[in-house]
């Protein structure tokens, strides 16, 4: 075995105990700190296939971005510290049978590609300069249209958020 | 399909690649997989020393350097000039008992210091500490610097919440609000040299800035002259320290996000405070101020002296990054704490938009501005910029460096001190 294939095995494992912990975790900040672990860990697994700027974008997106939001939603929503989630038994059911498909089908196809692990990164994937000059030229229409939609997102956000102004006379 | 056309800039930057093999080397007796294993520990090993050195540097030289400006001696009993102070403040803490609080959330508790030294110390992977000395040569490594002490925050985040006090709490949110504001002009001051360079690696920035200090990219153009200045004030923010230390105001919060803390939990805070320092003044002087280049000699020490020239080029950079973390000592020593919105206005509404002009102005300067002019520049602030330090340097030490007792410097002259004599009072009855 490669030091490769050795490195995965060890960093999916990690990723997929983590990624347990986040479902099995009752309190809510505790699994959004497990849904970091499994985040670094995807970015991690990134890095070990040479996709560097990939694994960057993750740590700077989810691993900062999202998870900043998950943690500013659960303590800025929860009505008491250390909330607990309470899983009733028919949702129980249905998530196992909803997991239990899923996994069916990953298996199913991860089976169907007949690699028993990823090949050991020969060179560094493309990086920055050929993923921009794609963005530019190729993709330069799909590109425009999402900084469009972020943009407007951006505006409707300041939008949501600005101060209420009231009526100089009073009326409100 | 030719996607793009590589750039002598870029093609140089997607070709170039160092690799850990000197190190590697050193252990060619073990078989394939340990040497690698081997090599990695080693590194992972001298970085971890360096950056626990350099805290224990940093706190002795922040007790100085504050002494000093409120007219104290700081530390002088433990060791010549007080240095082994801090080493005995360590044995202190180890013997503390370590506590968390009955409400705490006690895992969360017990971690979040760890979470914050480990995102602080995963910057030391990507920095070079001179041409090739770094711990693995990531082609992206100013964006992963970026990504990685962005995250510095949820030790923090998980600190104020886990603790169950509102203290704790008020300082976590400051925190988390402060970074992430912050974390927008940051990334984008650290635009404007990548643009000049053509690359993210911070090798390559660091290699193209050989030669004479003209040739630094903070005397490139006037954007990246401003640049420096914000990224450093927007650099110190992001590390919470003063006046942006808002996350633990002691005068609103106790201690704010480490209130509840004690004994070594508490020390390892201080440590990832002290590494993110250290790792944003290297990026600083790595995008700017030419890296582990001195400035004063025409070619790559390295190349002509061989591993001596690479101590050289390392203990460079470090003094580099050493007198960086002391101006942001020296600004915490001097300025007041800002309220939080005075923070958030200063950076949404003047950061934020200098920032932004500062990215389309490079640009504009990298297209259109001819080699002339941008050689004239490079001489003309460069030596502006020596003229004004020599010249500073000269009115410090030429002018009377003390006043008379009884008398005020500067503008405070002819102001009344305590020690000056009173005026003949009236005959009291």
């Amino acid at each position: 075995m490669s030091t490769d294939a050795v490195l995965f095995a060890v960093i999916a494992g990690a990723i997929c105990v983590s990624a347990l912990m986040v479902v099995v975790t009752r309190d809510i900040v505790r699994s959004a700190v497990w849904l970091l672990f499994t985040l670094i860990g995807v970015s991690t697994l990134y890095f070990l296939l040479g996709a560097e700027f990939v694994g960057a974008t993750q740590l700077i997106v989810y691993v900062g971005g999202t998870m900043v939001l998950v943690v500013f939603g659960v303590m800025l929503t929860a009505q008491r510290q250390f909330l607990k989630i309470k899983t009733a038994g028919p949702e129980w059911v249905m998530g196992g049978i909803l997991a239990l498909a899923l996994f069916a089908v990953l298996v199913n196809v991860s089976l169907s590609l007949g690699q028993k692990h990823p090949a050991p990164a020969v060179a560094t994937l493309p990086s920055a300069g050929p993923l921009g000059m794609a963005f530019l030229s190729k993709y330069v229409l799909p590109f425009e249209i999402v900084s469009v939609h972020l943009l407007v997102v951006l505006i409707g956000a300041a939008y949501l958020a600005r101060a209420k102004r009231r009526p100089k006379d009073g009326q409100p | 399909m030719e996607l793009y056309v590589p750039t002598p800039k870029l093609s140089r930057a997607l070709t170039h690649g160092s690799d850990l093999s000197p190190v590697k080397d050193l252990f060619s007796f073990l078989p394939a997989p340990f040497d690698a294993v081997a090599a990695a520990v080693v590194v992972a090993g001298v970085l971890i020393t360096f950056v626990a050195v350099s805290a224990l540097i940093f706190i002795w030289l922040e007790r100085k350097v504050s002494a000093r400006m409120q007219d104290r001696l700081g530390p002088t009993r433990v060791g010549p000039y007080g240095l082994l102070q801090t080493l005995a403040d360590g044995i202190k803490l180890l013997t503390k008992e370590d506590v968390a609080p009955d409400v705490a959330d006690k895992w969360l508790f017990r971690m979040a210091p760890y979470i914050a030294f480990c995102a602080s110390f995963v910057a030391f992977v990507a920095l070079p500490f001179g041409n090739g000395i770094v711990g693995y040569p990531l082609g992206v490594g100013a964006f992963f610097l970026l990504a990685v002490l962005s995250s510095e925050i949820f030790g923090v985040i998980l600190a104020g919440y886990a603790s169950g006090s509102k203290w704790s709490l008020f300082g976590g949110i400051r925190e988390a609000a402060q970074v992430v504001s912050y974390e927008v002009p940051r990334s984008l001051c650290v635009l404007v040299p990548v643009v000049v360079a053509g690359t993210l690696n911070l090798t390559t920035v660091g290699q193209q800035q050989v030669g004479f200090f003209w040739n630094w990219n903070v005397f490139h153009d006037p954007f990246t002259f401003v640049a420096f200045v914000i990224f450093f004030i927007v650099a110190t923010a992001s590390c919470k320290r003063a006046p942006f230390d808002l996350a633990e105001a002691e005068s609103e919060l106790v201690a704010g996000f480490h209130t509840e803390y004690s004994g070594l939990r508490w020390s390892v805070f201080f440590m990832a405070e002290y590494a993110s320092m250290f790792a944003v003044s290297g990026a600083a002087s790595l995008l700017f101020l030419g890296g582990w280049h001195t400035g004063l000699l025409p070619f790559e020490l390295s190349e002509k002296l061989g591993w001596a020239g690479h101590v050289l080029n390392a203990g460079v950079f470090i003094a580099k990054g050493f007198a960086l973390v002391i101006v942001m000592m020296w600004i915490r020593w001097s300025l007041p704490r800002l309220r939080i919105d005075q923070v958030m206005m200063t950076c949404l509404k003047y950061f934020l938009p200098i920032s932004c002009g500062l990215l389309l102005g490079v640009c504009v300067w990298e297209l259109y501005v001819p080699n002339a002019v941008e050689n004239g520049w490079k001489l003309l602030s460069a030596f502006a910029t020596l003229a004004a330090a020599v010249l500073l340097v000269v009115k410090l030490f030429t002018g009377p460096l003390t006043t008379p007792n009884g008398e005020l410097p500067g503008v405070w002259a002819g102001r009344p001190t305590p020690l000056t004599k009173p005026a003949p009072a009236p005959e009291a009855a």
